[in-house]
């Protein structure tokens, strides 16, 4: 059962802002969604191996050699504010 | 109350890689901010990681020596987590299928043998670096380091003081060191090292609550760090609290820790497979291939020391501490030249040349052939040991021949036998009191005389031939 605590903590792990007032709809909605899935459980998978990745490739290997990175215009032009070479934040450390 | 206490160590260790683990950007240290970065290690919608082959590789050699084994099957899974310093907000790790499992190290710890246990060793991207600005009050993000592969090695809880967790520590390091893989800087940070720590009563089996220590920039720090938490939960328990699990800062100047916020302990990182990278297989063939290329490894090579050149286990511990300086040896030692003042030499003189100068052996221009050649200069009798330190210093800066320097320094001793005859008779007629002493059976004063016959040649004579020299004509005359 999806309490509207259990909402909050996976809200506060996503860094998502909740209101109170929606809390009921949301962990309806992901209880729908979560017995949805639990449909897949009805299954018999014991003869299968679990799936790690859905292509059945293996081994993909890049050797080891220096590619451009971008330069300095290209990486600051994404970013909201930088400063002296450095991407700035919200202070996150004392 | 007598209790016992329990480490367990994780070590962060970042592998020296041209490229980063996922992408193609350099891997370097102290380049401007910033610099290497790209699509993929700035986690940029689109972008898609590729596995740099050499780290699998790496990981396998880590993996090995430290007698782990080889999962065959190799995934990467995301650790969820948001911080500014993690551009994805995940991390690129390894959950249930690391490189390397159910190993040991063994450690040489209070004159005993141990093995540490080693639960596993996987791979990993490092996260980017933050900065706190206080002109901005902002935090600012370096991400340079962002996608550096490390190797995170866990070991059992199996140290039972901070020592051994210092001696545990130091054999890793020099075990990495020996696979070159990493450069185990941690001013650096190329090597970084939380430890778990918690204690219980001697003679319970049950572990105690463990609190983690972080911040820790020193093996010294780590050992302190360690020391400090068990006194702190040792008080808690005789006080009749509980210990509280949680992470602690190591405060180096203050010698103590302090809590980290419990908004940042929260962890719950929700692992899940990494759709964006396929999975590996490895091969036994592969595996043996690395296995077999692997160097000797310090533990190995100072047994086979110790049983090649009947060496002590004191001695054999600091040459294979360095491994240039173990090659230097085993070069010397394959020469003409008595093993054990070989042995004294580097662990003596040499060494402090070499402290000295605050140098390894390849800074020094000494070559295996002139350390012999001079440690012989001494056995035969040409120059005393304290000349022989002081031709040691020259000839380490200049990389001249020791015999020529022996030469141009006229350090030679004086072996004239004639010019030997006439000191010992003028020390023998200056202090009749002394000889007088040594015909009544006090042996020892006649190193009073030698002394000063010593004196009088400034250095140049070899005691032995001046004390049987001075010996045999008291007995004489
Ligand atoms: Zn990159």
């Amino acid at each position: 059962m999806i309490t509207n605590d259990t909402v909050k903590y996976i809200a506060s792990l996503s860094r998502l802002h909740i209101d109170d007032a929606d809390l009921s709809r949301f962990g309806g909605e992901l209880q729908n969604i979560l017995q949805y899935v639990d449909k897949l459980s009805e299954l018999d998978v014991s003869n299968v191996p679990p799936t790690s990745h859905v292509f059945r490739v293996e081994n993909v290997f890049r050797e080891d050699t220096i590619l451009p990175s971008l330069s300095p215009v290209e990486a600051f032009s994404f970013a909201i504010e930088s400063h002296d070479g450095h991407y700035k934040v919200p202070k996150v450390i004392e | 109350m007598d209790f016992e206490t329990v480490i367990g160590l994780e070590v962060h260790l970042q592998l020296n890689t041209a490229t980063k683990i996922f992408c193609g950007c350099r891997n370097d240290f102290g380049l401007e901010a910033n610099t290497c970065v790209c699509p993929v290690c700035l986690g940029l919608p689109g972008s898609l990681p590729v596995l740099n082959r050499q780290v699998l590789f790496s990981g396998m050699k880590v993996g090995l020596a430290l007698n782990c084994a080889i999962n065959t099957f190799v995934k990467f899974d995301r650790k969820n987590y948001y911080y500014p310093d993690l551009p994805k907000g995940y991390q690129i790790s390894q959950f249930d299928f690391p490189i390397a499992k159910n190993g040991f190290l063994p450690v040489i710890t209070g004159g005993q043998e141990r093995r540490i246990g080693i639960t596993r060793a996987h791979l990993e991207e490092d996260a980017g670096k933050l900065i706190h600005d206080d002109r901005t009050n902002a935090t600012l993000v370096d991400y340079n380091r962002t996608g550096t592969p490390l190797v995170e090695i866990v070991s059992e809880p199996d140290m039972r003081s901070a020592q051994e967790a210092y001696d545990y520590l130091t054999a890793l390091k020099l075990t990495l060191q020996y696979l070159n893989v990493s450069d185990c800087d941690m001013e650096k940070g190329s090597l970084r090292c939380d430890a778990n720590v918690s204690i219980r009563p001697r003679g319970e089996s049950k572990l105690g609550t463990k609190t983690e220590l972080k911040n820790m920039n020193s093996f010294s720090a780590i050992r302190r760090a360690i020391d400090h938490e068990v006194a702190s939960q040792a008080r808690t328990i005789l006080s009749g609290k509980p210990v509280v699990q949680q992470t602690l800062l190591w405060n180096e100047e203050k010698g103590m820790t302090i809590p980290m916020r419990s908004k940042e302990q929260a962890h719950d990182y929700r692992y899940f497979p990494e759709p964006d990278l396929v999975p590996f297989t490895l091969t036994e063939e592969q595996i043996d291939a690395v296995r077999r290329a692997l160097p000797e490894l310090p533990y190995a090579r100072l047994r086979r020391l110790i049983g090649q050149y009947g060496i002590s286990e004191y001695d054999g511990t600091i040459l294979v501490g360095d491994k240039l300086a173990a090659d230097f040896f085993e070069t010397a030692a394959a020469m003409k030249v008595d093993i054990k003042k070989l042995c004294n030499w580097m662990n003596g003189p040499l060494m402090k040349e070499l402290n000295d100068r605050r140098c390894r052996i390849p800074g020094l221009k000494l070559t295996p052939q002139d350390l012999v050649a001079l440690i012989n200069r001494v056995e035969d009798g040409t120059i005393s040991n304290l000349a022989a330190k002081d031709v040691l210093s020259d000839i380490v800066e200049t990389g001249k021949d020791p015999n020529i320097v022996i030469r141009e320094k006229g350090l030679a001793q004086v072996s004239d036998d004639a010019q030997l005859e006439t000191i010992v008779d003028e020390v023998i007629r200056e202090n009749p009191q002394v000889v007088e002493q040594i015909r009544s059976g006090k042996a020892s004063a006649a190193g009073f005389l030698v002394g000063l016959a010593m004196k009088k040649m400034h250095g140049k004579a070899n005691p032995k031939i001046l004390n049987t020299a001075i010996q045999r004509r008291i007995a004489n005359v």
